[in-house]
């Protein structure tokens, strides 16, 4: 939907703008913030009504369909943490259901959301012209999201290694492998910094390209005027595919690095 | 696009969540898991135990109800048996029984008769003797020929 003074590039560039509220590096993107903090309360708050009343009975449908989640995230975690661990598994399970919920926005038409925020915002008088406001409402789009993600298992990442192989033993695997000779330690250095650096940066860059190609394409698709229907009827359901297995991915990959991290070589 | 501080905000957010998840989510749920996985285990465990108490239990049955029957077989040959004996012994015991009463029955005929001939020679003696006085009363002395009367008596 391109309004009659808009150039296309001019739509596609106020679709990718966040809005965002102060300046240089403290600004904040209060559409991130909010949808992604928005979903994540739904997550819990729905997931917490079953736990509050879960019991080893007969199930209800809902309770049912959480279960299935749960399950699933357990053996993902079964399958490669070996170990005891009380943080992983809820933590796998809080990755792929949030990041599957803020990816699930990308399925929303990419112009009610935005449309409703700016003519909401120009009547309540926020501002004088619609086109002032800006509302990006995919979260996993928006890079300080998939990197505050991946940045945190980073740290976990470090955390687990130091937990479990003592400061020494990740001192000595960052500089003994994959060459076992101390004139070789810089090189080592150099490899396995690239390789631990290497893991939070591809986990957010991969969820955030995804997201963001997928993003673009339904705003191409929604500047084709009446055929954009069916375009964006056929492009949301391979989507949907898109949304799952990044999610999914984000996840494994998550419990992968952290029994990577935990388990001696 | 810019890295900013959205950043810190999603990941105190993230923190805040993976935290209540872990607290309020993941435990009860997964117990609840754990607890209908136990239990269903239980249950079939009891199930099959069941079963197997159950062909026990027909086994058993079929063990004891084959004895009955066996029992109740020699029972019957045994009172078979038993009744054919007892019938036997009935019989013969009536046998002898008829004979010992057909032998005293004899012997009573025969002292019966032996009495009877007593009485009836004695009868005839007199008789013969009255008949034989009557004929010669008037031709024999009573005394002088009762030894030949008493000869007669004898050989009746």
């Amino acid at each position: 939907m391109i309004s009659g003074e808009q150039t296309p590039t001019q739509y596609i560039q106020h679709h990718l703008q966040n809005w965002t509220v102060g300046e240089g590096f403290w600004a904040v993107n209060v559409d991130t913030i909010f949808w992604s903090v928005l979903l994540g309360v739904l997550f819990l708050w729905s997931f917490r009504r079953v736990a509050k009343k879960s019991s080893a009975g007969v199930p209800g449908k809902w309770q049912c369909f959480v279960e299935m989640i749960v399950e699933f995230v357990d053996n993902s975690v079964k399958e490669s943490f070996h170990g005891k661990d009380k943080l992983i598994a809820p933590l796998a399970l809080t990755i792929f259901v949030w990041i599957f919920l803020m990816n699930v926005m990308d399925l929303i038409p990419v112009d009610w959301l935005p449309t409703a925020a700016m003519y909401g915002g120009y009547w309540l008088g926020f501002v004088d012209d619609p086109h002032d406001v800006y509302m990006k409402v995919v979260p996993t789009t928006d890079l300080n999201t998939t990197f505050a993600l991946s940045l945190s298992v980073f740290a976990l990442i470090i955390i687990y290694s130091i937990k479990y192989k003592g400061v020494k033993g990740f001192a000595k695997e960052m500089t003994f492998t994959p060459f076992n000779h101390w004139a070789l330690i810089p090189v080592n250095f150099v490899l396995e910094s690239i390789t631990l650096l290497a893991k939070p940066a591809s986990l957010a860059l991969r969820l955030f390209g995804n997201l963001y190609a997928g993003e673009l394409i339904f705003i191409l698709i929604a500047m084709i005027g009446f055929w954009q229907l069916p375009a964006h009827f056929a492009w949301a359901v391979f989507h949907i595919l898109v949304i799952t297995l990044q999610a999914f991915i984000f996840m494994m990959l998550t419990i992968v690095y952290l029994s990577m991290a935990s388990s001696e070589h | 696009m810019n890295i900013n501080a959205t950043l810190i905000g999603q990941t105190i957010a993230f923190i805040v969540f993976v935290w209540f998840c872990m607290k309020f989510v993941w435990p009860p749920i997964i117990n609840a898991i754990e607890e209908r996985q136990k239990k269903i285990a239980d249950g079939l465990n009891a199930g099959e135990r069941a079963q197997k108490d159950l062909e026990k239990a027909q086994q058993e049955i079929a063990e004891q109800l084959k004895e009955a029957k066996q029992q109740a077989a020699e029972i019957i040959e045994q009172s078979k048996k038993r009744g054919a004996k007892i019938v036997e012994e009935e019989t013969q015991r009536g046998h002898e029984e008829r004979e010992k009463i057909v032998a005293s029955g004899h012997e009573e005929v025969t002292a019966e008769r032996n009495r009877v001939r007593e009485e009836l020679r004695k009868q005839v003696a007199v008789l013969a003797v009255s008949g034989a006085q009557k004929i010669i009363e008037r031709e024999i002395d009573k005394d002088a020929h009762s030894d030949i009367v008493e000869k007669l008596v004898a050989e009746l």
